[in-house]
């Protein structure tokens, strides 16, 4: 091969069939997820209105009523709203003490090697189905609880022990968010606090907690996302049924234990058990949309403080 | 230094050296820190000047593996012998860093942190505006106390982070260059500042700027690395002789320039 | 100098504050180690829990006495005297079912065991031990069934049997297995695998390699985020509103010429299922791209390759491992999902394999729901046969994933 000749070349743009349709394709695919949240609020939303349409359903019912049993009438939505609440508040209870110190002491305490064995531990709780947290809800922890405070007490299906073992499922969320948020603090100000005499639990609680508030705030705020949209450990062991109540010890069916008792049952497409469905479910879309929209704000905002 | 009286001294170095592991750091220091001057530690990056200020306070109990022999004597005290308590051998020497870091907390919450885990009982008020006054910054935060020191220019973080460290009355200020981060009118700031503590503190600076060491501090160690990569202070004296008649060539080479 | 001076405690008085503050610390650490330590109770409790339902002891009682059948003990009888008295004891249309299922001459002698177990005989389950109590408790065991059931039989059952693997359902827990059930998972695996892995690679893709940094990106992407995140039911009310109900035609095979199915299928339930799972394998699948170094397109670029020959050819043969981890890891949360396989219309009774895209089907969780709800013991103990068994598929899925992890970090 000669390099001495010249050889003519066309720097003019050419047009690659091939790269624009895989372009295009790609696009496509990048673009799905954004028909699936339109779709997905579309069909929700077009059923919940069907449900809302129903001259039977007043807005003064739905808010100003106790009673869930759309199929004969009643719309009050509260029983389901408020076991939703008890059970998420008796989770956060648990997972957010017991997520926070974990994390502190896997950040701040922990040397490589014990990290290097508890971590997996509180991974494998976090991979476990939440259909077998219903099994050990209903099956371990309601029988203990039983027998600690007398059968007569406390219901075979119940909102503590569906709330207490959803803590254990949250727990390693709340941990490994809070522990990524502990290490983003910056090591000089521990080291600041060191310098001024302090002790490692007065650095760990009064420097690096305050200093990562805010990725403690959106850990909480998922955790709650995840609580209330969490199905299986109620459906199994809160019970089935509404019940409106603020005793934990009673029995009383969640919004998500509703939509799966319901839809598990027969159910045919337009009824009013069908919409009223779709109406929960359109409510718990949005709250957790919400509360992960609030999560990822914060955590973003929390990431630039340190950059 | 053929004074009559013999000067007292707030730190002395018995053949002190740190380890990391297998490898030394740090090799045989020998100095004598006189009280209430200024004493400049300077040297090429890498030589081990931080590594040896943070061992004056035992900040590199944190660092995993690293263990110090020889002596570092504080009032006839070896600081790493094994009664020592290192809470409160820091809370006796403070601590600037080189970049400023403010709690993220209030200015006044700043100041008052260090002194409340220390319990300190009295009027915190009073504490915060003399430590404020003491480092220079009163004059211009007095009525922003309870703003966010994030909110502070980094020169006046980094004099709220001296004013931290004399509200808890240490007898030793340990700087990490604490004017590294800083625009030059801050840097004279820190300086003048730090003319203004000698009066009631000791103060030990790591500083790679020549000219702050020869304006600002009344002895300097210098320290070179060794063929080991070990680093050494391979000469310690009166700033003005360092500058003037080094008696160690690479000193020479390295306040001229020469070197590196 | 410095009035203040006195205010700090100073000697002795520094000394016992400050040995208050070390205690508050012990104190402090003890706590924090404890969550840790609660979370590891919690994990072996709920471990205990579950190989404690599968194994034990059972009395049950034989509703009708083999000696009225054979003249033989049932265990000795062979296989063609157990087909013997199959067909001489059940009716001629069950026998055909079963015959039709699995020709009679080619079941093995346990399988035929079992049938005329499950069908003639019939246990009749009195009580249920856990594994503990059975280890522990044996002799009063055996003096509350003298007592109670003077007529039962006192056995040491592994409820987790190969046998439970491989049986169809039934609906008697002495004899249901879990087949049907993990064949519905796998099937419902695969093909939300098949739809979500080339949509999530191609939309991983497209956000790291070609997607314009502007709004309408970053809506994609948080919407991604938030996809992400959104309760499992609600996908389950996705998949019966749209693949359920709106796409039944496609869904049920009718316009295929499918006839005998509505949109309850496996095809259904996938579908969801991969809706469900494809913003995690994006979210994965951006990550191991993102890994991929930039000196690489760069070099490749360099050499006058076009952006998807970069892509083919170099970015993802280097992020492949990496998909693949983010792929397996979003199986097992697949494979574990129940929430919306009910919304969806799983069956809770079903004896029949999936056989197409157009079958009905349950589905491991399914079944452990089902079972974990019903009253009688014996259905706690196969609840926790299946929960072994769905544990070990997952841990399964999991060590792959660290091993594809591992030997991806080794190359990088």
């Amino acid at each position: 091969m000669s390099t001495k000749n010249f050889r003519p070349f066309n720097l003019k743009k050419t047009i690659r069939p091939g790269e624009t349709i895989i372009q295009s394709l790609l696009f496509v695919a990048g673009v799905l997820s954004i028909m699936i949240t339109i779709t997905l609020v579309y069909e929700l939303g077009k059923e919940a209105l069907l449900f809302f349409n129903n001259p039977d359903v007043t807005l003064a019912k739905f808010f100003g009523t106790t009673e869930w049993q759309p199929g004969i009438g009643k719309y009050g939505i509260w029983p389901l709203v408020t076991s939703t609440l008890i059970t998420s508040f008796i989770a956060m209870l648990i997972a957010l003490p017991l997520g926070l110190a974990a994390a502190l002491y896997l950040s701040e305490y922990a040397s490589p090697k014990v990290r290097s064995i508890l971590k997996p531990i509180l991974e494998i709780l976090a991979g476990i189905p939440t259909v077998v947290y219903g099994f050990f809800a209903l099956l371990f922890v309601t029988p203990i609880l039983q027998s600690i405070m007398g059968k007569d007490n406390i219901s075979v299906y119940n909102m503590l022990s569906a709330g207490l073992v959803m803590g254990i499922m949250i727990l390693p969320l709340i941990s490994s968010m809070s522990e990524d948020a502990f290490s983003a603090v910056p090591r000089p100000l521990r080291e600041g606090a060191y310098a001024m005499g302090a002790t490692k639990l007065e650095t760990s609680l009064q420097v690096v907690l305050p200093a990562a508030l805010s990725g403690i705030g959106a850990a909480v705020i998922l955790g709650i996302s995840r609580a209330i949209g969490e199905t299986m450990i109620v459906a199994v062991a809160a019970g089935s049924g509404p019940n409106f109540t603020l005793n934990p010890f009673e029995a009383a069916e969640t919004m998500t234990g509703n939509i799966a008792r319901i839809s598990g049952g027969d159910l045919s497409y337009g009824s009013i058990d069908y919409t009223s469905l779709f109406a929960i479910a359109l409510m718990l879309f949005l709250v957790t949309l919400v509360l992960n929209l609030i999560s990822q704000y914060v955590v973003q905002r929390f990431r630039e403080q340190y950059e | 230094m053929e004074n009559n009286v013999e000067p007292e001294y707030a730190i002395v170095t018995n053949d002190l050296s740190i380890h990391y592991g297998s490898y030394t750091a740090v090799k045989g220091v020998n100095v004598k820190v006189e009280k209430q001057k200024i004493t400049a530690i300077i040297g090429p990056s890498g030589c081990g000047k931080s590594t040896l200020l943070r061992s004056f306070n035992r900040m590199n109990d944190f660092v995993p593996n690293c263990r110090v022999t020889g002596e570092l004597l504080l009032q006839g005290q070896n600081l790493y012998s094994k009664d020592v308590d290192p809470v409160e051998a820091r809370r006796r020497i403070g601590m600037v860093f080189q970049k400023p870091n403010p709690f993220p907390k209030s200015i006044y919450e700043n100041i008052a942190w260090g002194a409340r885990i220390n319990g300190f009982k009295g009027n915190m008020d009073e504490l915060v505006e003399q430590s404020l006054r003491g480092a220079a910054l009163w004059e211009e935060v007095k009525d922003l106390l309870q703003k966010s020191a994030y909110e502070l220019s980094g020169g006046q973080q980094q004099r709220l982070c001296i004013a931290r460290t004399i509200a808890i009355q240490p007898e030793i200020i340990l700087m990490d260059e604490p004017a590294s981060a800083l625009d030059p009118i801050s840097t004279l700031r820190i300086e003048e500042l730090m003319q203004e503590l000698k009066k009631n503190y000791t103060i030990i600076i790591v500083t790679h700027n020549m000219q702050q060491a020869a304006r600002a501090s009344d002895y300097t160690a210098m320290m070179m690395i060794d063929d080991q990569r070990s680093g050494g202070v391979i000469e310690f004296d009166d700033t003005k002789k360092i500058f003037t008649r080094p008696k160690d060539k690479r000193t020479e080479d390295y306040v001229t320039g020469r070197f590196g | 100098m410095n009035p203040n001076k006195n205010h700090f405690p100073e000697g002795d008085a520094f000394r016992r504050e400050l040995n208050g503050r070390y205690r508050s610390a012990t104190i402090g650490e003890v706590l924090f180690l404890s969550a840790l330590l609660i979370a590891v109770i919690s994990l072996t409790a709920l471990l205990y829990n579950i190989v404690d339902g599968a194994f034990g002891y059972t009395a049950y009682e034989y509703k009708v006495d083999p000696s009225t059948i054979t003249s033989k003990p049932l265990n000795e009888l062979t296989q063609p005297e157990l087909v013997e008295v199959l067909k001489a004891n059940i009716s001629k249309g069950a026998y055909n079912k079963l015959n039709n299922e699995q020709a009679m001459e080619t079941r093995s002698q346990a399988d035929l065991l079992s049938l005329v177990l499950e069908r003639i005989i019939r246990i009749d389950t009195k009580a249920v031990w856990s594994l503990s109590d059975s280890l522990f408790h044996k002799t009063e065991i055996e003096a509350e069934v003298a007592e109670k059931y003077p007529d039962a039989k006192l056995e040491f059952r592994t409820w987790l049997t190969m046998n439970f693997i491989t049986a169809p359902m039934s609906s008697r827990a002495e004899f249901a297995g879990a087949r049907t059930a993990i064949l519905g998972s796998l099937w419902l695996v695969g093909i939300a695998v098949l739809f979500a892995l080339p949509i999530g690679v191609g939309a991983a893709v497209y956000l790291q390699e070609y997607a314009p940094k502007n709004l309408f990106t970053r809506i994609i992407q948080t919407n991604i985020n938030n996809l992400a995140g959104v309760p499992s039911i609600v996908y389950g009310m996705l998949g019966l509103a749209l693949f359920v109900r709106v796409l039944e035609p496609l869904t049920s095979g009718s316009i295929f010429g499918v006839t005998d199915s509505n949109g309850r299928t496996v095809f259904a339930a996938g579908l969801t299922m991969g809706v469900l799972v494809l913003p995690l394998i994006i979210i994965n699948a951006q990550e191991a791209i993102k890994a991929v170094p930039d000196s690489l397109r760069q070099a490749a670029y360099g050499v006058g390759a076009t952006r998807w020959q970069t892509i083919w050819h170099h970015v993802l043969p280097n992020s492949v491992a990496g998909i693949l981890t983010g792929t397996i890891l979003s199986i097992s949360r697949a494979i574990g999902e129940t929430a919306p396989l009910i919304v969806v219309g799983a069956s809770t009774f079903i004896t029949v394999d999936p056989d197409g895209l157009f079958s009905k089907f349950t589905a491991l969780p399914i079944q452990i729901f089902n079972w974990t709800t019903r009253a009688q013991p014996e259905f706690h103990a196969i609840a926790a046969s299946a929960i072994i068994v769905l544990m070990v598929l997952l841990l399964s899925l999991n060590a792959t994933a660290i091993l594809l992890r591992n030997r991806f970090q080794r190359r990088l």
